[in-house]
C-alpha cells in the first residue's frame, strides 16, 4: 500500500468518525493556538518595552555626585571627557533640576526647571516646534533665555506664545526662545510640564558651587559599559570615594527587563508546552480505543495481505493528519488571537514566524510519536483473533 | 485426480498443539493431506473437531506446531507474519461465513482491498475490481456500502473480493452458514460454477449435506482426518452407517 493511499484511508476515517476526530484535534487547537498567542503577544510586550526604554535613550549614562567642600567634579572636566574620547562619547549636558514658580503676567504654574547644556535636546532625542535651542553663547554669558514645555505654553499663554514673550522664573525676568514639541500629551508633570534655561543660570539660581548631575551620550548602546568605566575612572580619581558618586544607565534596567520577559515567556511556553503534551496524550488514547474498536477492520486487511508496515503506516499517518490539522487549525487560531489581543493590549502582537514552524512541528512529532504505540499495537494484531473479534 | 503432477496443497504430519495452562490441546494431531489443482474439496467436522484450526493453517493465517506445510512449492509452515501476509494476498482468496467487508467503503473499494496490498496501480485494479464484481452480478451496486447490502448480495461481493486477486486457492470457511437456504443455494451453485472454470476450492463446514455439494469430501475428528474420498463415497458410508444405524 503506497504512502498516498494511507493519507485517503486516514482522511476517511477522520471524515466519517468526524465529532472524534475534531474532539480529539481539541486539544492540540488549543495547545498549539495557545502557543503562538503567548509567543506573539510576549514578543510584542517585550519590543514595546523594548522600544520605550530605547526613548528614554538606551546610550546615556547618568552621573551623580554628592560634592563635598574639598572634592568636587568640574564641569569644564566633564567636557574634556567627551573631548578626548571621541570614538565612545557623543556629548555630556549638565542637569540641575530644581522646582520654581514661573509667571506670565498673572497666570502663574510651579514646574520643574532644568538647567542644561547645549547638547540636552539631542542627548534626550527632543525636538523644537519653534524657535532655537539654548546655545554655548547664552550659558557662557548667563543669558536668561528659555526654552518651554507645552504644557507651560497651554497653562502661561492659553496655548498662544511668541518667541521673544517674557516670562518669569522664580521672579527673575526670561525671554522665550524656543518651544519644545510635544511629548506627554502636554499634561502636567509629563515632559511637557518643563522650562529649560542655562545651566550656569540654574546654578546660581539654586545658589549651588558645583553641578552634580550629569548626563552623557555614548555613542552606541553597545559602548555604554566602555564609557561607564571611563567616567568610574576619572570621578573615583577625583572623589577617592565610592560612596560619593553614582553611575548608572538604562542598559543594566534594559537587561533585567530582557531577562524577565524572558524568563515570562519560557514560564508561558512551558505550559503550553504542557498543554501540547496532554494533546499529545489524548491523541494516543483516542489512537488506542480506535485501534480495539477497529480490531475486525485489522484482522479484515491482514488476513487479504496487509504487511505490519501497511497497518502501522495507516495508524502513524492517520494519528499525525489529527495532530497536524489541529496543529494548522491551532496556528490560524492562534494568529488571529495574538493579533486580536494584542489591539484590545494596543501591543504589537505578530505571530512569528519561528513559533508557527516549531508549533507545526511539535504538532506533527506528537502525532507521530503518539500514534506509534497504538499503530504497533494494531499491526502485532494477530489476524485470526482480529477476525473473531466483533 | 491427477497424482503424477505436484500438488497445490501438501499437508504433511501437521500438528497443532495449543497450551491451556498445564494441559495440552491438539488441536491437529498428525494430519496429511493432498490438495490439486482444479479439486473441489469439503473439509467437513464437528465444532472442536479441528477443522478450523486446519483451514487457518491452510490459508496461511497461522502456522503448525509440528509439520510442514507446502503451498505452491513453497514451505509456508515456519513463515513470518509479512511472508505469511504476502502468500495470502497472492495464493487465496477467502470467502467467510460473516462476510468480514469493511462497512465504512463501498463495495467496489472493498474488492480492490487485496489489489491495493499487493501494489497494483489504481487503474489496474478498479478495472479488475468491477470484472469481479461484474461476475458475481453485482457490478451496477459499485457504490454502495455493504451495509445497503442483501446478506446473499454481501457473500457475493466477498467471492468478488476473493476473486480479485486471482488466487490458486478458494478458501470458503462456512460460507453459507448466515444465509436463508435459497442465497445459500445460489451461493453454492457460484462456487461449483466456479470450479468449473478451473478455480481450486476448499470449503470448511460443519454441514453434511453442504459438504455433499463438493466432489472430494475430508471428515475431521479429534485433529485427525478419519475419511478422505470422493463425495459419492462418503455419501455412500453415511448411508450405510444409517442403515447400520437403524
Amino acid at each position: 500500500m503506497g504512502i498516498g493511499q494511507a493519507f485517503r484511508l486516514s482522511i476517511k476515517s477522520i471524515v466519517s468518525n468526524r465529532m472524534r476526530s475534531f474532539l480529539t484535534m481539541l486539544g492540540m487547537i488549543i495547545g498549539v493556538a495557545s502557543v503562538i498567542t503567548l509567543t506573539g503577544i510576549m514578543q510584542g510586550a517585550t519590543d514595546d518595552t523594548m522600544s520605550q526604554f530605547s526613548e528614554l535613550g538606551t546610550n546615556n549614562i547618568t552621573v551623580a555626585i554628592t560634592n563635598t567642600g574639598s572634592r568636587h567634579v568640574e564641569v569644564d572636566d566633564m567636557y574634556n571627557i567627551v573631548d578626548e574620547n571621541p570614538t565612545i562619547f557623543k556629548a555630556v549636558t549638565p542637569n540641575v533640576n530644581a522646582g520654581y514658580t514661573v509667571k506670565n503676567g498673572v497666570n502663574s504654574v510651579d514646574t520643574s526647571v532644568i538647567g542644561v547644556g547645549e547638547d540636552y535636546l539631542d542627548i534626550n532625542q527632543l525636538k523644537m516646534t519653534t524657535g532655537r535651542f539654548i546655545q554655548y553663547s547664552d550659558i557662557k554669558t548667563r543669558n536668561n533665555v528659555c526654552v518651554i514645555g507645552t504644557y507651560i505654553r497651554d497653562e502661561l499663554y492659553d496655548g498662544n506664545v511668541n518667541i521673544g514673550d517674557s516670562i518669569k522664573i522664580n521672579s527673575q525676568l526670561y525671554t522665550v526662545i524656543g518651544i519644545l514639541e510635544e511629548s506627554g500629551d502636554s499634561e502636567q508633570g509629563s515632559g511637557d510640564d518643563r522650562i529649560l534655561i542655562p545651566y550656569s543660570n540654574a546654578a546660581r539660581m539654586a545658589n549651588i558651587a558645583d553641578i552634580s548631575s550629569f548626563t552623557f551620550s555614548a555613542i552606541d548602546t553597545e559602548l555604554v559599559e566602555a564609557g561607564e568605566k571611563i567616567l568610574d575612572d576619572y570621578i573615583y580619581s577625583v572623589m577617592k570615594d565610592k560612596d560619593l558618586f553614582q553611575i548608572s544607565s538604562l542598559t543594566q534596567l534594559l537587561d533585567m527587563v530582557e531577562e524577565m520577559m524572558g524568563v515570562l515567556t519560557g514560564v508561558l511556553n512551558g505550559i503550553a508546552g504542557i498543554s501540547l503534551l496532554v494533546a499529545g496524550i489524548g491523541i494516543m488514547n483516542i489512537m488506542l480505543v480506535s485501534v480495539v474498536e477497529r480490531t475486525k477492520e485489522i484482522g479484515i486487511r491482514k488476513s487479504l495481505g496487509a504487511k505490519k508496515k501497511d497497518i502501522m503506516r495507516q495508524f502513524v499517518i492517520e494519528a499525525a493528519m489529527i495532530s497536524s490539522i489541529g496543529g494548522i487549525i491551532g496556528i490560524i487560531l492562534g494568529s488571529i488571537g495574538s493579533i486580536q489581543l494584542g489591539n484590545l493590549f494596543k501591543i504589537s502582537a505578530v505571530p512569528s514566524a519561528g513559533s508557527i514552524i516549531l508549533a507545526f512541528t511539535v504538532s506533527a512529532t506528537i502525532g507521530i510519536a503518539f500514534g506509534y504505540m497504538p499503530a504497533n499495537k494494531a499491526a502485532k494484531l494477530n489476524p485470526i483473533d482480529a477476525l473473531r473479534s466483533e | 485426480m491427477d497424482n503424477a503432477s505436484t500438488p497445490l496443497i501438501e499437508l504433511i504430519d501437521i500438528y497443532k498443539i495449543y497450551k491451556m495452562g498445564n494441559t495440552e490441546v491438539r488441536a491437529n494431531n498428525g494430519i496429511s493431506l493432498k490438495i490439486y489443482d482444479g479439486e473441489f474439496v469439503a473439509i467437513v467436522g464437528k465444532s472442536g473437531s479441528g477443522k478450523s484450526t486446519i483451514m487457518n493453517i491452510i490459508g496461511a493465517l497461522d502456522v503448525p506446531t509440528e509439520g510442514q506445510y507446502i503451498l505452491k512449492g513453497q514451505d509456508v509452515s515456519k513463515m513470518k507474519d509479512d511472508d505469511l501476509a504476502a502468500v495470502r494476498n497472492k495464493t487465496i482468496g477467502f470467502i467467510f461465513q460473516q462476510y468480514n467487508l469493511l462497512t465504512k467503503v463501498n463495495i467496489l473499494e472493498n474488492v480492490e482491498l487485496p489489489l491495493i496490498y499487493s501494489g497494483m496501480s489504481k487503474k489496474d485494479r478498479k478495472e479488475i475490481a468491477m470484472n469481479a464484481l461484474e461476475k458475481v452480478g453485482i457490478a451496477d451496486k459499485w457504490k454502495n456500502h455493504p451495509n445497503q447490502l442483501s446478506g446473499g448480495q454481501q457473500q457475493r461481493v466477498s467471492i468478488a473480493r476473493a476473486l480479485a486477486g486471482s488466487p490458486s486457492l478458494i478458501l470458503a470457511d462456512e460460507p453459507t452458514g448466515a444465509l436463508d437456504s435459497r442465497t445459500s443455494r445460489e451461493v453454492l451453485d457460484f462456487l461449483q460454477t466456479l470450479n468449473s472454470e478451473g478455480n481450486t476450492i476448499v470449503l470448511i463446514t460443519h454441514d453434511q449435506s453442504i459438504a455433499m455439494e463438493a466432489k472430494r469430501v475430508v471428515k475431521i475428528h479429534d485433529g485427525q482426518i478419519v475419511f478422505d474420498g470422493a463425495v459419492e463415497e462418503y455419501k455412500e458410508t453415511i448411508e450405510h452407517g444409517h442403515r447400520a444405524g437403524i
